[in-house]
């Protein structure tokens, strides 16, 4: 194995990588706040094809990402306003949302599949999205208003009793999930694979939200999950393709074992999962009460 | 999860009962988008080819993005149900759905597009696409540097491995140093997952990619990385202009056609449909002038030539297959049973079919 070999396999790793970063982190601090949004996957398509959509209606990077962030921060808003008004469950309500993303976005991106653009370098977002993890860590625990989100996620009712807005909260919480999933998908139809196609984020979306519960909802914890996957997807590509002899089936579901594996790992110390997972997840908040 | 797309005139005539139902209904099961630019693009260009020859006679639906799985089922049912003539399914592995459901509809003519099985009202249809592999791997042998191929597969089927087979047999025989490196994605369809398996192979030293899944990512990777690819399905040159060489094309249209214009006139009768280039189901895209010497283009078109009048077969003896044992004998052609069957790699393809 030679420097260079080793140096291309890092980047393709790191470009791989990011997008379940970006998902990850977004529902991870959802999650935080005591709600649960399975619409990860939807969002992600909606925001990869409002980019693209714009990205060759202005040429504009930047407004392709302004944008994609902004249909995020509307997919999650129609879901917080469901969710944390109406009471709907969030289970539903979040399958529901993914259905959505996926229908609205073939019917937006119709006209635009196959339409050439210019990608953009990954890099980047690359490193953002490492910046990210660590500012949301440095907010959950080093910043008031970090321990007043995970005590809404804890024990919404004493938060409550405490005199803080659970609701506005968690709406915040949700918005910034939803804008780090279009993200997400806007960096994989603008960097990662420059194109639009139907579904394109193939199941990104779901592996982000089994992210959150490997990480045990810890942030830094979400960027080691997500590269071991990412890392041995990658790595057993290479393996193939220097012609290794192993059964194809062990490849593909090597990152899946991966993730199983480390999933028992934590939860087999019962009491740690429970410390970590928030427990007003999936609770809905009644003010009267 | 899934959308259904039904022309409205269908439901019309369905509504209006048989005695309007004088125009013979031609139904499509799609397994992505008709905007692919890959597979199921090339069905609905032909399914469009059908309509412009036959005009009035008949009417076409389709229902796109079906999951292959139990959805196929309902969906192929759905257009039985609805008054179809004849049903086109048009992905591999939609086999057992569709006999599931033509047991059912025994007056209904099924098509099975790659499929091997055939019953009273179900027929199988595929294209030669070796034939093009064969050409591509030509090229290759010829216009590769570092003697490295790169070749993206999606699943472990026939279809896939003769296409391995058939382009490293004319790669190796005008570059006998070549090696191929081989990565299994099993998806067709994730424009990720295509481009890491075609950085991945730049990364390790191949200058040309071969792509055997449905997306231009891993074109767009070449273009980007400044190495060659060789598109899928349909023309991608558009997309990745400084590496496209060429394209397999599956040119459907004529056989939809013939097809179609059998039931309207009450000759349709079951069998198997395996046409190539001479028949013009398979077609290769222009040539790049830019990238390839015009000899070679020259040598590719003579290969078509004689692709078509039957003096060059792919798989013509000697052929040996991993363990070194003689499969077809010197001077003989694989027979199309061996073909259609085929999964194991021939001599000089390091690594294993996965199984």
């Amino acid at each position: 194995m030679n420097l260079d070999l080793i140096l291309g396999i890092l980047q393709i790793v790191l470009i791989a990588t990011t997008p379940l970063v970006f998902a990850g982190i977004g529902e991870l601090v959802t999650e935080k706040s005591g709600v649960l949004n399975l619409g990860v996957e939807g969002m992600m398509l909606v925001g990869a094809v409002s980019a693209f959509i714009i990205l060759v209606i202005t040429g504009s990077y930047f407004l392709a990402f302004f944008v994609s962030i902004l249909s995020g921060i509307i997919m999650s808003g129609l879901f917080a306003f469901l969710v944390l008004f109406l009471m709907s469950n969030q289970i539903a309500t979040g399958l529901a949302l993914t259905i959505f993303g996926i229908g609205l976005s073939s019917m937006l991106g119709k006209q635009y599949i196959g339409t050439p653009i210019d990608g953009l370098s990954p890099w980047f977002f690359v490193i953002f999205s490492f910046l990210i993890v660590f500012l949301v860590s440095y907010f959950f625990y080093k910043t008031k208003v970090g321990l007043i989100l995970r005590a809404v996620g804890e024990s919404h009712n004493s938060a409550h009793a405490l005199g803080y807005s659970v609701i506005k909260i968690r709406f915040l919480s949700i918005l910034f999930g939803g804008s780090m999933c279009a993200l997400a998908g806007s960096y994989i139809s603008i960097c990662y694979a420059p194109m639009w196609q139907e579904g394109m984020t193939a199941g990104r979306g779901w592996i982000a939200l089994a992210l959150v519960v490997f990480a045990t909802w810890k942030p830094e914890r979400v960027l080691i999950g997500a590269y071991i996957f990412g890392g041995v997807t990658i790595l057993q590509m290479n393996l193939q393709a220097l012609g290794l002899r192993f059964p194809g089936q062990f490849f593909s579901m090597a990152p899946y074992v991966a993730t199983i594996i480390v999933l028992v790992l934590i939860s087999s110390n019962k009491l740690r999962i429970k410390l970590s997972a928030p427990a007003s997840l999936t609770i809905p908040f009644y003010k009267g009460r | 999860m899934i959308r259904i797309i039904t022309f409205l005139s269908t439901f019309l005539v369905f509504a209006f009962g048989s005695a309007y139902a004088d125009p013979k209904k031609v139904g499509f099961i799609y397994i992505g988008p008709p905007g692919d630019h890959g597979w199921t693009y090339m069905h609905d260009v032909g399914r469009k080819y059908m309509e412009s020859q036959l005009g009035d006679s008949i009417t076409t639906t389709y229902l796109e993005n079906i999951p292959e799985n139990a959805d196929a089922v309902r969906a192929i049912r759905k257009l039985a149900d609805s008054g179809h003539d004849l049903i086109f399914t048009t992905s591999f592995n939609y086999m057992d759905q569709t006999h599931e459901v033509a047991k059912d509809f025994p007056d209904i003519k099924f098509e099975h597009a790659t499929g091997y099985i055939q019953a009273d009202n179900v027929a199988t249809y595929s294209a030669r696409f070796y034939e093009g592999r064969m050409i591509e791997g030509h090229i290759a042998g010829h216009m590769t540097e570092t003697n490295t191929i790169g070749y993206i597969a999606s699943f472990p089927i026939p279809e896939v491995v003769r296409g391995i087979n058939a382009f490293y047999l004319a790669a190796s025989k005008v570059n006998p140093d070549i090696k191929m490196k081989i990565i299994w994605v099993f998806t067709w369809y994730d424009p990720g997952k295509e481009a890491d398996a075609a950085n991945t192979l730049i990364n390790q030293g191949a200058d040309i990619i071969v792509q055997h899944t449905d997306t231009y990512a891993p074109c767009q990777a070449a273009q980007k990385a400044g190495v060659y690819a060789f598109g899928q399905a349909s023309n991608q040159e558009e997309f990745c202009p400084d590496a496209h060489l060429t394209s397999i094309e599956d040119i459907w249209g004529p056989y939809y056609a013939e097809r179609a214009k059998a039931v309207v006139d009450g000759t349709w009768s079951s069998g198997d449909t395996w046409d190539g280039m001479d028949k013009g189901m398979v077609v290769m895209s222009p040539y790049n002038t830019k990238l390839m010497p015009a000899s070679l283009i020259q040598e590719a078109v003579n290969m078509e030539v004689g692709i078509k009048d039957g003096t060059i077969h792919p798989f013509t003896g000697p052929i040996y297959n991993q363990a070194g044992e003689l499969v077809v004998p010197e001077g003989e052609v694989a027979p199309d049973g061996m073909l259609l069957g085929m999964n194991f790699y021939v001599q000089g393809i390091d690594g294993e079919v996965p199984q």
